[in-house]
């Protein structure tokens, strides 16, 4: 872990939603191959501001605006990829996945293993994810248990600005294919920018805040949450370590599992509903392999089981909360 | 330009591969299913022969023909079909999935439609990579009414990219009519139009008519003019896939295609040319060879090794997805 402590005043600050443009740029530069398609990502630099500076620094041979037609942007990205290039393809809602599913479910995780290592597509598709900013059913899930179900895709999902440009490179050099989930109610969030060269290994969890009591494991938006809910129940005695696990696939089950030794309870936090979440995939790994380190039951903090609503005051019943999180924590703690 | 006698050959090469993987089918030898491209032998052969070896080419689930066209030999498909190691995709692609990466055969696909995006997307990057590859997608005329389709077509259009759209229009999805779903007489060439692609039908069993056609199309994809969208009339000579007896063809129908069984309209215009029969003849006794070695080679091949099941998932060969 870097030592985020020292020379605090020198270091300069961005958002997330800045990162992403930035993370993309760095790869762009060092690599002609790489190129960005998507609906309205070029002069007008994306619906969410993610690709401002992209088209006017490289182009129209490298920044390409689509129709809408998103079975064409991946499946494109696919062929491209399959053919010397490394595409960044955005998909601009994550529930849109839904319209090129075929490409996510059957065609890109597969290609190599169906043709007996052939075949190599090393490309990015990047899509804003989540809740939390009242789109309503359609545009404000989180997905990433969609792309988790899929053996041959890898999952990616930052909480920090730092970690957004260095998962983008590390996704962007990848040769297997990577979804890559951007938090659309992290976008306005800040933190220290990304120092040059930044990269960060896919499949390496962050422990975010150490303590002894309780591990929190989180993603993405529920990190901030997570660590909201540690710093709460710091002020009622209770130690919670968290760990932001940064990608769903490779998953660090070993730094979930070392840390669990330590705190013996395990709450998971997930932004994607409980029915099918990620989350069931820990919580069963933990129950296998690490039974006997458990002094308590584990704990799921996941989306409730229906269609994302669009008031605030319902979408906060629905979405894990600093209050539910905490909840959950202070009653496993006393378990 | 490939002399007529010699397209003959590779056409016979494949009728016979075709006709050893029903064979073995049936024997017990093939396990899932099988799609049999006899029939459709000039589509392929024609296109190759037209195309230059760095072009790239993408077919559908009834692609065995295709990446026997692109140089795949009969004995790595069979071997495949038959569950074998020697097989062209080390066994874990089957029939459905034939793949030649090394001859720009980027794979057989068994989503309908899906694979006309990435024929796009290949077309694109040799845009982007300053070449003048062109790429190919072939699939069926039911693959017409899926949204792939037309995305792909309007995408390829509007990026004027050298991509060519070539269907196997052989008139019957699985079991139904192509007619019956769909409401313009050519189901992919009069679709054409609306994305302001130029199109043509020609027949897909004469192997010269073909060839002449995609060369037409591939030269003003290479020079810029964007894609071509190309039907070819064809029939399968098989049902659709496995012991399909294919019952709901009319009788009628299906006699007056085979008289125009693409290897018989290719013989004729051999022996119009001159050529002796017995010539012919021996380019058949070759093929007939070439597909018997094939079997013995394949049926004497080593089983898949059961622990090819965990290699390929991730480019490092592995299937490690957690710590
Ligand atoms: C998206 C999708 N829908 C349905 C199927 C099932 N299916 C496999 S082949 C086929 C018929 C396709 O007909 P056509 O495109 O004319 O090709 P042909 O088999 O005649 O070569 C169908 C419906 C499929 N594989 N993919
Ligand atoms: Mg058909």
């Amino acid at each position: 872990m870097a030592d985020m402590t020292a020379n605090r005043e020198s270091v300069t600050v961005t958002t997330y939603r800045e990162s992403v443009a930035e993370g993309i740029a760095r790869e762009m530069r060092r690599d002609p191959t790489v190129v960005c398609l998507g609906e309205d990502i070029g002069a007008a630099e994306g619906v969410f501001k993610t690709t401002v500076g992209l088209f006017k620094e490289f182009g129209p041979r490298r920044v390409w605006d689509t129709p809408i037609s998103e079975q064409a942007i991946v499946g494109a990205a696919m062929g491209a990829a399959m053919t010397g290039l490394r595409p960044v393809a955005e998909i601009m809602f994550s529930d849109f996945l839904a319209c090129c599913w075929d490409y996510l479910a059957n065609e890109i995780p597969k290609v190599r293993y169906m043709t007996g290592g052939q075949l190599s597509v090393p490309l990015v598709v990047r899509t804003a994810n989540g809740g939390g900013l009242g789109f309503g059913a359609q545009h404000s899930q989180a997905v990433e248990n969609w792309a988790f179900t899929v053996p041959g895709l890898k999952v990616v999902a930052p909480s920090t600005p730092a970690d957004v440009v260095g998962l983008m490179a590390s996704a962007i050099r990848s040769d297997d294919p990577v979804v890559f989930f951007e938090h659309k109610g992290l976008f306005a969030s800040k933190g220290p920018a990304a120092p040059p060269d930044h990269v960060v290994p896919l499949g390496e969890a962050a422990v975010v805040r150490s303590g002894t009591d309780v591990t929190l494991v989180a993603l993405a938006s529920t990190v901030p949450v997570a660590l909201a809910a540690a710093e709460a129940l710091a002020a009622e005695g209770v130690s919670v370590e968290v760990i932001d696990l940064r990608c769903l696939v490779p998953l660090d089950m070993r730094t979930v599992l070392e840390s669990v030794q330590r705190t013996s309870r395990l709450v998971i936090v997930e932004e994607n509903p409980y029915q099918g979440g990620w989350g069931g995939t820990v919580a069963s790994i933990v129950a296998d392999e690490g039974f006997e380190l458990l002094d308590a039951p584990i704990r799921r903090v996941a989306a409730a089981c229906v269609p994302l609503p669009f008031a605030d005051a319902l979408e906060d019943q629905v979405i894990p909360t600093v209050s539910t999180v905490t909840e959950a924590v202070r009653r496993l703690a006393a378990y | 330009m490939t002399d007529l006698i010699d397209l003959y050959e590779r056409m016979a090469i494949i009728r016979r591969t075709e006709k050893a993987a029903q064979d073995l089918f049936l024997a017990g030898l093939i396990k899932g299913t099988t799609h049999l491209a006899a029939g459709h032998e000039a589509v392929a052969v024609g296109a190759n022969d037209a195309l230059r070896a760095d072009d790239y080419v993408f077919a559908t689930y009834r692609g065995h023909h295709h990446a026997i066209a692109r140089g795949a030999t009969p004995e790595e498909c069979l071997a495949e079909l038959m569950s074998k190691a020697t097989g062209i995709c080390k066994a874990k692609g089957g029939s459905m999935h034939l793949t030649k990466a090394d001859a720009n055969m980027l794979g057989s696909y068994a989503i309908v439609g899906s694979h006309l995006p990435m024929a796009v997307g290949a077309a694109w990057s040799a845009t982007l990579r300053g070449t003048d590859q062109v790429a190919v997608a072939f699939f069926g005329d039911g693959a017409t009414n899926i949204g792939a389709f037309h995305e792909a077509l309007n995408l390829a259009a509007v990026w004027r990219l050298p991509v060519l759209f070539v269907c196997e229009n052989n008139l019957y999805m699985e079991y139904t009519p192509i007619g019956s779903v769909t409401a313009v007489a050519n189901p992919a060439a009069d679709r054409a139009p609306a994305y302001g692609l130029p199109a043509e039908v020609i027949d897909g069993n004469d192997v010269l008519v073909v060839r002449d056609a995609v060369a037409r199309a591939a030269q003003r994809a290479r020079d810029g003019g964007g894609p071509t969208v190309l039907e070819a009339r064809t029939y399968r000579h098989y049902g659709h896939s496995r012991t399909d007896p294919a019952k709901y063809r009319p009788e009628d129908e299906v006699r007056q295609w085979l008289e125009r069984d693409p290897l018989t309209l290719a013989r004729a215009k051999l022996l119009e040319q001159g050529v002796p029969e017995e010539e012919i003849a021996e380019r058949d006794a070759h093929a007939e060879r070439v597909v018997a070695a094939a079997v013995d080679a394949a049926k004497s091949a080593p089983d898949a090794d059961p622990r090819e099941a965990f290699t390929d998932v991730w480019a490092d060969g592995s299937a490690t997805w957690r710590t």
